[in-house]
């Protein structure tokens, strides 16, 4: 294996640990998050985003890192992000999330992720259809929020971080 | 706050903090050691996968394919990182013991009854729909729902607000119980 692989391989265990460690690898707990009963994956999404944004621009800013924003395209994100929440919903799980599963018993993922090696296929044979109608929309480009607000991202961080503690205290209230 | 959770889990608090901390560690490991900062995501790798097993039965097909050629067909970080995903789930459930074989999950028998089968046909037809729409909007819940947010993008903001909003709708139709 090469150093990259090496690499990859410490990094994906080390994310599975903490995946199954925080429970967001069941099913119950996908479901139960967007029937609004169980934020458990919200609490631990969030607060991987806290630590890591204020981590990631420190590097960025400092120049060790560079940023590799997702491009803003209309189409795609508007009917892609809508059919991924279809999916998402029937099949209970997402794509990292799908394997870890597998790894702790939960089988009938193995489904989910043959479905969606199928899934990357198809969209591979419909890509030059999708390329020339919804991708072809608007591409606003690869841009940050600090962008589009015009403004510093260490201004955008604390607000952030002061919303997300609020939605925090709200789901502990409400014991979701 | 507990650092335990009732079923001998940890605080998703404290678990996805540490993720945050795996987050900056990686970007900055494979910055220094491949000279490109890979950020975490797990969906291309499906593309990927799909690519070498149909490259065994059509290898002029994915050679010929446009996206495949796009996104390079070969066993690369972020592959890698995926297996690891496996290891670390099985390793972590071993070492708390709650490694548990489950064909049907509650929820869905509550609502669906005991059937492996349609339990199946919902896993792989939604594993379909979710991945085409991944694609689309290039990224998952790992690509733009970690990443993305980490990195401020604009379009990890649309992605989730999507993937989420239309996952709660079609959630609450699916698993809707009949009015008995």
């Amino acid at each position: 294996m090469s150093i990259e692989q090496i690499l990859g391989l410490l990094t994906g265990i080390a994310f599975g640990f903490l995946l199954q460690k925080g429970r967001v690898l069941r099913f119950e707990k996908q479901v139960g998050a967007m029937l609004l009963k169980d934020m458990t994956i919200f609490k631990f999404m969030l607060s991987a985003i806290l630590v890591g944004m204020v981590g990631i621009h420190i590097l960025a800013g400092a120049e060790i890192i560079s940023l590799s924003h997702k491009a803003m395209n209309l189409g795609a994100v508007l009917v892609g992000g809508a059919l991924f929440g279809c999916g998402w919903a029937v099949m209970g799980y997402c794509p990292g999330t799908s394997i870890g599963a597998v790894g702790e018993g939960r089988w009938h993922a193995v489904f989910a992720v043959a479905g969606m090696v199928v899934g990357a296929a198809l969209y591979a044979e419909l890509y030059p259809f999708f390329k020339s109608t919804i991708l072809a929309w608007k591409d606003f480009g690869k841009i940050g929020m600090a962008e589009v607000l015009g403004v510093s991202p260490w201004l955008i961080i604390p607000v952030f971080w002061a919303v997300v503690i609020c939605i925090f205290v709200w789901f502990e209230r409400r014991k979701l | 706050m507990k650092l335990k959770t009732k079923d001998g889990g940890w605080s998703p608090y404290l678990a996805g903090a540490l993720v945050g901390v795996l987050a900056v560690v990686s970007v900055y490991a494979t910055t220094q050691l491949m000279g490109k900062s890979n950020f975490l995501g797990a969906s291309t790798t499906f593309v990927r996968a799909a690519g070498l097993l149909e490259q065994t039965v059509f290898p002029e097909r994915v050679a010929a394919n446009e996206y495949f050629t796009k996104e390079k067909v070969r066993v690369d970080w972020q592959f890698m990182f995926v297996i690891g995903i496996f290891f670390g789930a099985l390793i972590a459930s071993l070492s708390d013991k709650s490694f548990k074989l489950e064909s049907v999950p509650p929820t869905w028998r509550e609502r669906f009854g005991p059937s492996i089968g349609k339990r199946a046909a919902g896993a792989f037809f939604g594993g379909i729909v979710a991945m085409v729409g991944a694609r689309m909007a290039d990224g998952c819940p790992s690509g733009h729902g970690l990443s993305g947010m980490m990195q401020l993008s604009l379009s990890a903001f649309v992605a989730l607000a999507l993937f989420f909003g239309t996952g709660v709708v079609v959630a609450a139709l699916f698993y809707r119980r009949k009015s008995s």
